[in-house]
């Protein structure tokens, strides 16, 4: 896993990649150059659980130049437990229409560890 | 304020503590200062922890009768205070011919200063009791009376025993002038206001001579004599003996040793320098300490090394220990230079001090209530399985293991918090437990011990500290910063 | 006085590799299977590991860390396997009696058909680096600075060194600077990187934090609290080259200079160990020198994708079950794999050759040196060159893995070593 690509541009215009592995590469290169994303992964705070941070993640990646953005609009909420994974934590995040997830089970404090 | 007390103690080292102990025995309000936040956090904590035998000082000295007298003393004052202790004799090996002629004189002084139980054994007894010596031992000088102790434990059960026996503990409390009345010494002025004593024993280690100073006292001055360590993995390079190379003129020389607690030690080097806080460890002293104690030990591995630290000698400029009633500051009494044998001295100095307070008119009457027993804490990871499961049959807590390395337990933990001497620090736990001093050196427990010490004390995380104010753990909750950007 | 449990299978720790490990002994068909797991909750680090790049290989999906676990926690409890939590081993005996201890139960015996150890590793420390300088607060492992900032949700510090470039390193530079910590430097001390270069990208380059390669920390500064760290450049031999000091302000140095294998079990047991991975001589079924103890995951070595801990894992439990239900192969003759040319280390150690009746078998290696280019990984029994596969690359920080097809037993069955090389092609 991890490819270097070397890639020819002519402007904004990715014109060959080189050393992908797969095709995922090519899209990956054209998006790194005109549209850069990232999954972004944080924590948001959650009452009554049985740790006070919830993992979270976007199901997409996301547009670079909005993650601080991002970031910050997830410092805002704090979500109830018990919390299930896979749970949106922020739906149409910033209006790209990509929610924010939970990435785990949180139960409610001192509840015995059985799903 | 407190009202005035008959004796006020400047330090809680091992001496200060000792000196405290002491004291508690007799009728009297006794009052003991330390300015850090947990007693054993100067010298007494960066030592190598030996029990000398004696035969090292100079006869004639203070340095070699408190060293001899004290030695007798640690059988009993580790069997009354529950202290790790062990009287497994020392050897000084000799690598050369020269060294030989060393081990002579050194046995010689020892016969002058008292020293029993002195051998001069041959390089091939030297190999049979330590198979990691260096093959090319010639010879060694062995004395039964020599032994190692944990200093850590030993200067916190003295504590807690003169706290139990109704001395007033103060920490974080630092002395910053002497207070004067009619030419004697009344009291001390503190950051946590002043405090009145008849007697006031200056026992601050590398700052005895500043307190001198203060009381007019000038013409004695403290020399920091930086040493640097090494601590091993308990379960690599195990030495069974004490070593010593031969001395110096400054310094016993670089030692490779067990301490009670399995690990290997090794150090000091002996460096002079100016700054008092300065603890640092360098890397031409960890050198010098490296190569030094391959020396006696070829076989020890860098790789097996789980920590280094630097610890300061109080080195006096007389060369000897000064314990005095000075006749120009009536009311204080001088207990400065107490480099090695310091620890080593420390019951004896204690008498000592407590003959110069007689002398000057402090009458001691027995306490009927003074106990000198002090029991230690159950030590969890030391318990048979048995004794583990009464122990957790009571408190829930000594069933969580928090420092994974060690097994040292949630309840240990908790009672260290709230015992007579309160460790409120992460350092001042690690020194009763051995709470990350070992391989993983904290790395699993601290979030754990933060997080306990939080509940304990009801104090929010970030004001959780590593030794005292100024070395918090933590800065501030991870969600806890404004939208416009960076805290 | 002491509570005593009887299962088939015992796995020692509740990790990823552990967790599969317990769901395989089950599939394969152990009835009484337990997890023994320190913290409170299963998962091990993967819930402190909040970002992403896990499940790209065994679920087909990028998933974070605590939602891989999830995914396997799941099972777990469906699969009926009991979870002892909160709950510390003391001391296994060869005759796989284990003593634990908990709040609520005390002390406990168990007694195990089997038992996988998969307690992953820990840190490398300051200590046993020899640093020089003070010992401030303000010094942490990335691990430590991890649980921390997302489990406990306290933040070490507010301008960061990372001495390292470990993955755990990068990550956590990344998420400092997500939170709103400033990461001054990361440095590594060799000419080249030691995690993933994807790591390198995501965490370092897309945040402008710069890293300095053959550069590492002389010294330590600050009283009571970290101030700033002293970096100094460094020659081929990683001595300081004079003069190349630069004083880093800052009030908190991070750690990521390796992970060790947490072994201390293995060891007090007498299992045999390999001294370079720092965990035990395994062979493909993940059995130990021990009958009966079988090891998976970073507790083996320390692998770069959880993925192949989970397929370790799997391997594990279902040796410890056939060994619990009496059906473990008869140990018959194996061959011993041997690092060769460029190649740091190779798991597993031992080889049976009719695991080939099986299916594939897979070995993985670490190389010594990076090559940026194409280099070819050989397989040679006894000498003899038996396989060679292309890779575009090779570097220390990713494993390489060599999938043994069931063709090549005729040619790995009469040998009796198997070298693993990387070489340049000539």
């Amino acid at each position: 896993m991890g490819c270097r690509l070397d890639v020819t541009l002519e402007g904004d215009k990715v014109v060959s990649v080189e050393g992908q592995a797969c095709k995922r590469g090519l899209a990956y290169a054209q998006d790194e150059i005109t549209d850069p994303r990232r999954v972004v992964t944080t924590t948001v705070r959650v009452v009554n659980g049985r740790h006070p941070l919830l993992p979270v993640y976007t199901e997409r990646s996301f547009p670079k130049h909005q993650i601080f953005p991002l970031l910050q609009e997830l410092r805002r909420v704090t979500v109830m437990a018990p919390v299930r994974a896979g749970q949106v934590i922020l739906a149409n995040a910033l209006g790209t229409g990509i929610n924010v997830l939970a990435s785990r089970d949180m139960p409610l404090r001192e509840e015995p560890c059985v799903s | 304020m407190d009202d005035p007390y008959d004796v006020i103690i400047i330090g809680g080292g091992v001496v200060g503590c000792f000196i405290a102990r002491a004291l508690s025995r007799y009728k009297g309000r006794v009052l003991l200062l330390e300015r850090e936040a947990d007693v054993c956090s100067g010298t007494s904590k960066a030592n190598t922890a030996i029990v000398h035998a004696g035969y090292d000082a100079k006869p004639g000295t203070l340095k070699a009768s408190l060293n001899v007298a004290g030695n007798r003393m640690y059988d009993q004052v580790c069997a009354e205070l529950d202290v790790p202790f062990q009287r497994c004799g020392t050897y000084v090996v000799a690598l050369t011919e020269e060294d030989l002629h060393t081990l002579d004189d050194l046995y010689h002084r020892g016969i002058q200063n008292g020293v029993s139980g002195m051998r001069i054994i041959s390089g091939e007894e030297m190999r049979r009791v330590e198979p990691l010596v260096n093959p090319d031992v010639r010879g060694a000088l062995y004395a039964a009376t020599g032994g190692i102790v944990d200093p850590f434990l030993l200067t916190i059960a003295a504590a807690e025993n003169a706290v139990l026996n109704g001395v007033h503990l103060r920490l974080e409390t630092e002395v910053t002038d002497l207070i004067r009345q009619n030419g004697r010494i009344v009291g001390v002025s503190t950051n946590r206001g002043q405090f009145l004593g008849r007697f006031v024993i200056n026992a601050a280690g590398l700052y005895a001579d500043q307190l001198m100073a203060q009381a007019g006292l000038h013409g004695f001055t403290i020399t920091p004599r930086k040493g640097e360590y090494y601590v091993f993995d308990r379960e690599k390079s195990r030495v069974r003996t004490v070593l010593f190379p031969c001395p110096t003129a400054i310094s016993k020389g670089i030692l490779v040793t067990p301490t009670t607690h399995g690990n290997t030690l090794i150090g000091p080097n002996a460096v002079d320098i100016r700054d008092k806080e300065d603890v640092t460890v360098t890397p031409e002293g960890l050198e010098e300490v490296f190569a030094g104690a391959q020396r006696l030990v070829p076989t020890l591995e860098r790789r097996d090394v789980i920590a280094v630290f630097a610890g300061l000698r109080a080195s006096g400029s007389t060369g000897d220990f000064l314990i005095e009633a000075p006749a120009q500051a009536p009311g204080l009494i001088n207990v400065a230079g107490i480099e090695s044998p310091g620890l080593t001295a420390a019951p004896a100095i204690a008498e000592f001090v407590l003959d110069l307070l007689r002398e000057c008119g402090l009458e001691l009457l027995e306490k009927a209530d003074y106990n000198p027993i002090r029991r230690s804490p159950p030590r969890f990871s030391e318990l048979s399985p048995r004794e583990k499961a009464a122990l957790i049959a009571k408190d829930a807590r000594y069933g969580r293991i928090v420092c994974r390395c060690e097994t040292v337990t949630e309840g240990e933990i908790v009672a260290a918090i709230h015992a007579p001497v309160p460790a409120r620090t992460y350092d001042a736990l690690k020194r009763r437990t051995r709470l990350g001093a070992g391989r993983c050196q904290g790395g699993f427990d601290t979030p754990r011990v933060i997080h306990i010490l939080a509940r304990e004390l009801g104090l929010p995380p970030t004001a959780i500290t590593k030794k005292g104010p100024g070395s918090e753990f933590v800065v501030r909750e991870t969600k806890e910063w404004n939208d416009s950007g960076k805290v | 006085m002491l509570k005593t449990l009887s299962y088939d299978v015992v796995v020692i720790g509740g990790g990823p590799g552990g967790l599969a490990a317990a769901i395989a002994a089950r599939e394969r068909g152990a009835e009484r299977v337990c997890i023994i797991e320190r913290a409170e909750e299963l998962g091990g680090i993967l819930q402190q590991c909040i970002h992403n790049g896990f499940g790209l290989e065994v679920l087909g999906t990028d998933l974070p860390g605590p939602a891989y676990a999830q995914h396997f926690i799941n099972q777990v409890y469906q699969a009926g396997v009991q979870a002892l939590l909160d709950t510390m081993v003391l001391e296994v005996t060869p005759q796989r009696v284990l003593y634990a201890t908990n709040a609520r139960d005390g002390i406990l015996e168990i007694k195990a058909g089997a038992v996988v150890f998969s307690m992953g590793c820990r840190e490398r420390t300051r200590g046993a680096l020899a640093i020089p300088g003070t010992r401030p607060a303000g010094v942490y492992t990335a691990g430590t600075a991890q649980r921390l900032v997302n489990i406990e949700g306290y933040m070490p510090g507010r301008r960061f060194v990372i001495l390292g470039s470990g993955d755990i390193g990068m990550i956590m530079a990344r998420r400092l600077t997500l939170e709103g910590a400033q990461v001054e430097r990361v440095l590594e001390i060799m000419p080249y990187l030691s995690g993933l270069k994807r790591n390198y990208v995501q965490c370092l380059q897309d945040f402008g934090i710069p890293l300095q390669l053959s550069h590492t920390v002389r010294e330590i500064k600050g009283n009571k609290r970290v101030e700033a760290v002293v970096a100094v450049a460094v020659d081929e031999r990683w001595q300081p080259i004079p003069g190349s000091e630069e004083v880093i302000p800052c009030d908190t140095l991070l750690l990521s200079v390796g992970l060790i294998p947490e072994n201390e079990l293995s060891r007090r047991l007498g299992i045999a160990m390999d001294p370079v991975t720092g965990g035990p001589i395994v062979d493909e079924g993940m059995g130990t020198s021990l009958p009966g103890f079988f090891a998976a995951g970073n507790v083996v070595h320390v692998y770069d994708l959880v993925d192949w801990v989970t397929m370790a894992g799997e391997v594990a439990g279902r040796s410890a079950a056939a060994y619990a239900l009496g059906m473990a192969p008869a140990s018959v003759y194996r061959l011993r794999v041997v690092a060769g040319d460029n190649v740091r280390y190779v798991v597993p150690h031992l080889f049976h050759p009719e695991s080939l009746a099986q299916g594939p078998q897979q070995l993985q290696l670490r190389v010594r040196e990076p090559i940026e280019e194409k280099v070819q990984v050989i397989l040679e029994a006894d000498g003899v060159e038996i396989w060679r596969k292309t890779e575009r690359y090779v570097r220390p920080g990713e494993m390489v893995t060599v999938k043994l097809m069931p063709d090549l037993y005729d040619r790995l069955q009469p040998a009796s070593t198997l070298t693993v090389s990387v070489r340049k092609p000539r």
